[in-house]
């Protein structure tokens, strides 16, 4: 590799930026030295050492969210060229230039890339994304999971809770209530898990409520979007099925526990 | 509204969206195809309908009040959505933007065929062959009503699709290309349909 020319190269950024929740966006344009393997973070990080603009202008240093910084923690979710992704995991050598950076805005802008997404996590309480095994007396060991359940499961355990697949979705936004597909994923999830399936009906009608499982309108886009590639709408089909023989159960009565 | 009734609202949405607007809605292509067989024909199928027992009920039962619900709830749906096709280009968010897209044309269009044949018939005028052809002697009226015949079906036979979805018969991703390759099918066979019998009445 000759690394001569990459002295000279540059990389430019066109960052969406905002002070406070309430106040409007505004658009930052930033140059930096390119350096090989750099990605959106370590970007970040160099404007944040040095937050001049293009025009020479002095600027606070950019608020984005992060922690991993392998992909699995969903916390650095931002809208790069139009995309929501992780900045981790967004190469500059793979991006088109100027590399847009912009908050996703489904989820409350705290400031600049930085967003609220405590509304998921108010999901996975809602539809109680957990297995209750907590007693005041031991309950033993739960019942064996087979093998290639578990391997099926584990695919929908890669959830991230990062937010790409709501910013995706074109029913999830501020004319509506719907709580996107990650919850609902992982409904199935702990319905499928055969400790979790103790409480399925309870969890089945949580997301039969409103802004739950029927907002869905089956565009798809999660599915397309997810960068765990979970099979988010298979989730929600699978759902759709459970939700029917449970409307019927709740209709009808049914001695099924 | 009244809080936990959306599953059932959406539910009851797709159901009568296939039964019985999606049922009617063979039936009329079909009825209307007898045009293509020549004016007696079609004016002899026309006549056994009025022949339908309690026909207003039937009407109102079968057509009106599952199409009205149909129309007010899809609109708040349609109307819901922020369709961001710029951002995911992806084949079902098509479908998903075609889908209210042509949900509001096939409403526009339906006030306008209802007033223009149901609402003349109830006041005294004769819905026959002549009533058609007189229609589309009209250049744009023949336009308006294959965007709407094509709209309807194509709302239909996408519609039968997300039924599929929505109610959990088709779940994994091959049975739902499967059924997106069945109702393209659909699609295309009723648009052959509605689209030959208006050209009966040019």
């Amino acid at each position: 590799m000759v690394e001569t020319k990459s002295e000279t190269k540059t990389v430019r950024f066109i960052i969406t930026r905002q002070d406070t929740p309430d106040s409007a966006p505004y658009d930052e344009e930033f140059e930096l030295a390119y350096r090989p393997n750099m990605n959106v973070i370590s970007a970040l990080m160099e404007i944040r050492r040095n937050p001049v603009t293009v025009q020479g202008k002095h600027t606070t240093a950019i608020a984005w969210d992060m922690n991993c910084l392998e992909e699995v923690c969903g916390a650095c979710s931002m809208v790069i060229n139009g995309k929501p992704r992780q900045s981790c995991t967004a190469l500059i050598d793979q991006l088109e230039q100027p590399v847009r950076l912009a908050p996703m805005r489904t989820f409350p802008v705290v400031r600049d890339l930085q967003v609220d997404r405590s509304r998921m996590f108010d999901s996975l309480k809602k539809v109680k994304a957990w297995i209750p095994i907590d007693g005041t007396y031991n309950l033993g060991p739960g019942p064996r999971m087979p093998e290639k359940k578990r391997q099926w499961a584990y695919e929908l355990s890669k959830c991230m809770t990062c937010g790409v697949c709501l910013e995706a979705c074109p029913n999830v936004n501020s004319n509506s209530d719907f709580m996107g597909p990650q919850p609902l994923s992982q409904v199935r999830l702990f319905n499928a898990h055969p400790t979790g399936a103790m409480n399925k009906a309870e969890r089945l009608n949580t997301i039969m409520g409103d802004g739950g499982l029927a907002n869905c309108g089956n565009s798809q886009n999660c599915v397309q979007s997810c960068p765990k590639g979970i099979p988010l709408t298979t989730s929600i089909a699978a759902l759709n099925r459970d939700t029917t023989i449970q409307q019927f159960r709740n209709f009808f009565g049914s001695d099924e526990v | 509204m009244a809080k936990n009734r959306e599953f059932g609202n959406r539910r009851l949405h797709s159901l009568l969206g296939v039964i019985p607007i999606g049922l009617f809605l063979i039936f009329h292509l079909s009825v209307n195809f007898m045009a293509t067989k020549g004016e007696e024909t079609f004016n002899g199928a026309v006549h056994l309908i009025e022949f339908t027992p309690v026909k207003i009920l039937v009407e109102w039962v079968v057509i009106y009040l599952p199409l009205i619900f149909h129309a007010v709830y899809g609109i708040y749906i349609a109307f819901t959505a922020k369709n961001n096709l710029g951002r995911f280009s992806f084949f079902r968010n098509w479908m998903f933007m075609l889908q209210r897209l042509t949900g509001i044309i096939t409403l526009i269009f339906l006030v306008w065929h209802i007033w223009a044949t149901r609402i003349q018939a109830a006041m005294g005028a004769e819905v026959n062959f002549d009533m058609m052809a007189d229609i589309f002697s009209s250049p744009f009226m023949l336009v308006f009503y294959i965007v709407g015949v094509i709209s309807a079906i194509f709302h239909f036979a996408n519609g039968l699709w997300s039924f599929a979805v929505s109610w959990g018969l088709t779940v994994s991703p091959r049975s739902q290309r499967i059924m997106t390759y069945f109702t393209l099918i659909v699609f295309v066979l009723l648009s052959y349909i509605g689209i030959s019998a208006i050209f009966a009445f040019v």
